[in-house]
Formats: C-alpha cells, sequence, structure tokens
C-alpha cells in the first residue's frame, strides 16, 4: 500500500510525538505542532499514538490511495474531499483503492493530522521518525513532501471496523461512521483565545508594569511565526533592571522575552536551549491550541499554578484512556 | 577524581514537564564540573519517567513524562514527586567517578571566502589577521555547553583581546562548519544555519552525525584547540570527511 503525492501543500511533513534522549546532543525534539489531534487520528485507526502522522499546514496536500486505505484526519478543517465528496473529520475513514483525498486551504485552525492505519514506512531515526528539516533527517527523505512522492504505508495487523469495510463494497470511493470523536476544533471557533501559562523561572525579573501588562494585554501572533516559535505582537516587556540570563534548557510553550521585550513562545521545533529571560511556560494542556492559532489571531495569557497545570493535563489523560478503551470496542464493530 | 559533594542547589519547575537543577549562577568550570557529575549521575541511573537530562552552563534540566513519575499521585503531583527524588539523588552523591574530558584538535582554514569577518574583525581589534589566527589556536578551549543546534558546543576561554559582540544583522545562512566568534565564546556551525556570530573559518569536520554514536563529535567538558591549515589541506580533509 502506498500513498502518491499529486499535490504537496505548503509544508506537508511526517511527524510522531518527537525525538527525545538526544537534547544533550543539542538535537531538538520537534514532532508534531499539535500533538492532541495527532494522538486521536493514530487511536481512530488502531495505531499507536506515537506512529508518525502527516502534519500539513495552512494549504494540504492532494493524495491518492494505491489501495483500500484506513485513515483518519484530525486538527484543523482543511475541507477535506474524496472524488468531490466532503470527508467528516475526527471519525475512522475507509477509502476505496485510486481515491484521491484532496485537503484544500485550512478554513479553521492552522495544521491538521492524517493518520493511516499500518503507519508510513520510513526509518527511525535517533528514535524517532520526525522530519527535522534543518538537519535534513527522519520523516520522509527529511524534507517535506513534494509532488511525485511516493510513501509506503505499513500493513495494518488487525482488520478493524469490519463493517465498514462490508458498506465499502457498495459504496463510491469512502464509508466513513455517523460518530466522530470530540476534536478540539471547536475551541477554534472562538475569536479570543485564552492561553494559560505558568510563571517561568524570570518572573520575578520583569518590570511590575511588564509582569502586569502579560497577563492583561491582547497578543497578536506575527506573520514570521513557524513550527520553530510563535512571534508575538503587543506590548514590549522589559526587565526591572536590564541584563542576560546565562544560556539553559527550554521546553516546549516556553516564552522568552529577547531584549526587543516582543515574546517568542517556542513550539515543537525549539533549540533544546536559549539564553533570553523566560517569562512563563504554557500549560501543555494548552499547546495543542496555540498550536491551531494562525498568524494573524489574538490571544491573552491567563496565570494559572503548577498544580492547576497537573491536574488539567491528568484529566486530559484521563479522557484520552477512556477514549483509546471506547475505540477498541468500536473497531472492533 | 573525587566527585565535588553537592551542598548547594535549587529546584524549579520548567513548566510541568520538566525541572531545573540550578548548581550556581556563574558560566566558571568548577560550576561546569558539578552540572556535569550531576548530569553523568542521573544518565547512569535514570530516573523513571526521565526523558532527557540537558546540561547548560550552571542548571541542568530533566524533561519527564508525568504519568511515568513513580508516587506522583502520592502528595502534589508530579513535579513534587520527580523534586523529592532528585534531591535524594543530590544528597546521596559523593566520591562518584567522571569521565575523563576528551581533547580534540580540529583543523581549520581561516580568513578568504571561508571566513568572511575575520579581517574586519582583526581591524576592530587592531590586529592583523596572522594577530588574530594565533591568539584564536592559542588556548586550549572548554566545551561549556551543546545547545542552539544539533552538535553546536559553546567553547570557552577564547582570548579576551577577541571578544567581540554579536552582529546586529545576523545572517540568515551560514555555512556549515564555519568558525565563529559571538561575545566571548567561539564554536563550529555544525549545519548551514542563521546565525550572528563573526565568521572567522571553517573546519572541514562534521560535528553532528545523526548515525553515529554519540551523534555529536563534542560532549561538555570536552576540550578543544584549532590547528590552521591551508585551503589545499581544507579541501583534501573535507573529502575524507564526507
Amino acid at each position: 500500500m502506498s500513498l502518491k503525492v499529486l499535490r504537496a501543500g505548503i509544508l506537508s511533513t511526517l511527524q510522531d510525538r518527537g525525538r527525545y534522549g538526544y537534547q544533550r546532543y543539542g538535537m531538538p525534539v520537534g514532532g508534531v505542532m499539535d500533538e492532541h489531534s495527532h494522538r486521536l487520528a493514530n487511536l481512530l485507526v488502531g495505531n499507536a499514538e506515537d506512529e508518525a502522522t502527516l502534519e500539513f499546514t495552512l494549504a494540504g496536500p492532494r493524495l491518492e490511495f494505491t489501495q483500500t486505505a484506513l485513515i483518519a484526519i484530525c486538527g484543523g478543517d482543511f475541507a477535506a474531499t474524496i472524488g468531490g465528496r466532503e470527508v467528516p473529520a475526527a471519525r475512522p475513514v475507509l477509502a476505496r483503492a485510486g481515491s484521491v483525498l484532496d485537503l484544500a486551504v485550512c478554513r479553521l485552525g492552522c495544521r491538521a493530522y492524517l493518520a493511516l492505519a499500518g503507519g508510513f514506512d520510513v526509518p527511525v531515526v535517533m528514535g524517532s521518525k520526525s522530519t527535522y528539516l534543518p538537519a535534513s533527517l527522519g520523516g520522509f527523505h527529511g524534507r517535506a513532501l513534494r509532488r511525485g512522492d511516493e510513501l509506503t504505508v505499513q500493513p495494518a495487523p488487525a482488520h478493524l471496523y469490519p463493517a465498514l469495510h462490508r458498506a465499502l463494497q457498495t459504496a463510491e470511493d469512502f464509508v466513513c461512521p455517523k460518530w466522530s470523536v470530540h476534536a478540539n476544533a471547536a475551541l477554534l471557533a472562538h475569536d479570543h483565545h485564552r492561553i494559560r501559562f505558568m510563571q517561568g523561572r524570570h518572573f520575578a525579573l520583569f518590570s511590575e508594569a511588564s509582569r502586569t501588562q502579560f497577563i492583561s494585554a491582547e497578543f497578536r501572533i506575527a506573520a514570521n511565526s513557524d513550527r520553530m516559535g510563535y512571534r508575538l505582537e503587543g506590548p514590549t516587556l522589559s526587565l526591572t533592571e536590564p541584563g542576560e540570563v546565562l544560556p539553559e534548557a527550554v521546553t516546549f510553550g516556553s516564552i522568552q522575552v529577547p531584549p526587543d521585550g516582543k515574546p517568542i513562545v517556542l513550539m515543537a521545533n525549539r533549540q533544546t536551549t536559549g539564553g533570553y529571560p523566560l517569562i512563563g511556560e504554557v500549560a501543555s494542556v494548552d499547546l495543542p491550541l496555540l498550536a491551531q492559532l494562525p498568524p494573524g489571531d489574538t490571544l491573552r495569557f491567563e496565570p494559572i499554578t503548577l498544580e492547576q497545570s497537573e491536574q488539567l493535563y491528568l484529566q486530559r489523560e484521563r479522557e484520552l484512556a477512556l477514549m483509546r478503551e471506547g475505540l477498541r470496542e468500536r473497531a472492533k464493530q | 577524581m573525587a566527585e565535588p559533594f553537592i551542598r548547594e542547589y535549587r529546584l524549579s519547575p520548567l513548566g510541568d514537564r520538566a525541572l531545573v537543577i540550578e548548581l550556581g549562577n556563574d558560566a566558571s568550570e568548577e560550576t561546569a564540573l558539578k552540572v556535569r557529575s550531576v548530569t553523568e549521575r542521573l544518565l547512569a541511573e535514570p530516573l523513571p519517567g526521565v526523558l532527557d537530562v540537558v546540561p547548560a552552563v550552571c542548571t541542568l534540566a530533566l524533561h519527564y513524562d508525568p504519568l511515568r513519575i513513580a508516587a506522583a499521585d502520592d502528595a502534589g503531583g508530579a513535579y513534587a514527586a520527580l523534586a523529592r527524588q532528585v534531591t535524594a539523588r543530590l544528597q546521596s552523591m559523593d566520591g562518584i567517578e567522571l569521565t575523563q574530558p576528551a581533547t580534540f584538535e580540529i583543523p581549520v582554514c581561516y580568513g578568504g571566502e571561508y571566513g568572511e569577518d575575520l579581517e574586519t574583525l582583526a581591524h576592530t581589534h587592531g590586529l592583523t589577521v596572522e594577530q588574530v589566527i594565533e591568539r584564536h589556536t592559542a588556548p586550549l578551549y572548554r566545551v561549556q555547553m551543546l545547545g542552539f543546534a544539533p552538535g553546536f558546543a559553546y567553547l570557552a576561554g577564547l582570548d579576551p583581546k577577541l571578544a567581540t559582540p554579536r552582529r546586529s544583522n545576523p545572517r540568515m545562512r551560514v555555512p556549515a562548519g564555519s568558525v565563529a566568534i559571538g561575545g566571548e565564546l567561539t564554536g563550529i556551525y555544525p549545519l548551514e544555519l542563521p546565525g550572528g556570530w563573526h565568521l572567522i573559518g571553517r573546519s572541514p569536520l562534521r560535528m553532528f552525525d545523526a548515525f553515529a554514536q554519540p551523534p555529536a563529535r563534542l560532549s561538555m567538558g570536552d576540550r578543544v584547540r584549532f590547528v590552521p591549515v591551508s585551503m589545499g589541506e581544507y579541501v583534501r580533509l573535507a573529502e575524507t570527511h564526507k
């Protein structure tokens, strides 16, 4: 089974949950931007949650399946169609051999994830299938997809959703169930986004005015934001006494403030270390939402404690665990 | 070498999935030694749930999976549980052996098209190009930390006369192998990257290889000396290190 790339989209790369264990060599973790959507997409097709999915951004690819394929799309809304008919998101979809999936321009959110049952057959480099473009490593030949590429898909270990297979015999192009999982698309419908954060290691170094502004002002995501970091436009933040901090480790969601006073939220492709003061870290549960905000969107930061953030994280994981169990049962039908 | 006993440290969270151990507040070799000892100890006997140990100048960070931290439910959540385990580890540390740092000689072709900023930098400091090369090849540098990019080592020990503030307009593309000066540090760009350091030469050695073990040529604490080579020698070495 393989996937033919008829159109590549703006930035379509294979990503998994990232490359851990090598940050001490300066190797960034990378991986998916919206981990929640990535995991859901994998669960829907019976994959392990850290199997690689195809992450596409703002304008999606056009893909042909050489054989019958069990797929799922989660994340932003790309008005997906197969054979001109709309494909609903956040559910398993069984597509006929030779059918063409078109992921058009993003209508809501910023990026989405395509999982294929069995997963993509690409080498594991430093423990991960994630594409890391700056070093041209991982993923599909270390690069973004191009027109004409053909990606091999590993055989799916189990025959899932037998009812869909029966239904496909009399259907055109594709079939899918009426149900869907709860995806984060609903959250994106709001105009004003609230991103919860915890105080960072250098929070106290910022002036009182800057600390107040950080939690009261609205920030706009700048056009030059990317997988490495979201640059924010808004009030200029400053330290009480100008100075530098010694470089130290940063994480997904670290909010660093360079001397120009404009905060940058570090995202999936962040460096392992940074040398700018950290005013805070985004709560892990809000990173998938942030990863879906396109340049031009606005957000506000809302302070929470570490304990609150940990509770939210556990709650999210419990919900996912329930979903994992539920989907395992549904896939037998 | 006897392990220095860790007397003073401070733990703090870095978001909800990482913990920072602060072992000092300076860039001294003494602090770096503490960072290295704790790093080696935590790598030799990993704490369950810790995914990455990231040493820096005077801190190290542990990135962890909150669901896999032992006894996280007992009191206060994953961070509190991990902090207790780290504290116990630090207090139990004494007399472990540190790996002997390796010493590397790095060939560099200075100036010309490989070191576009060499002449300007020499001029800024009132030195000749030859004097800059002499002063840059004299010290035995210490790898302060890795970061910025895969395999990028911050090298401490630069001749103070060569210290140069970073460029106000960083280059979009610095070629792989570029040897550069930024502030009081020097280093070698392992990949083609954007960068704001001053380029004085280029090394033919590969500093990062995803398929090597370890993937980075240099590790924290290693020693480095630069050896000047001619353009011809550079080309020959570049062929053998492809």
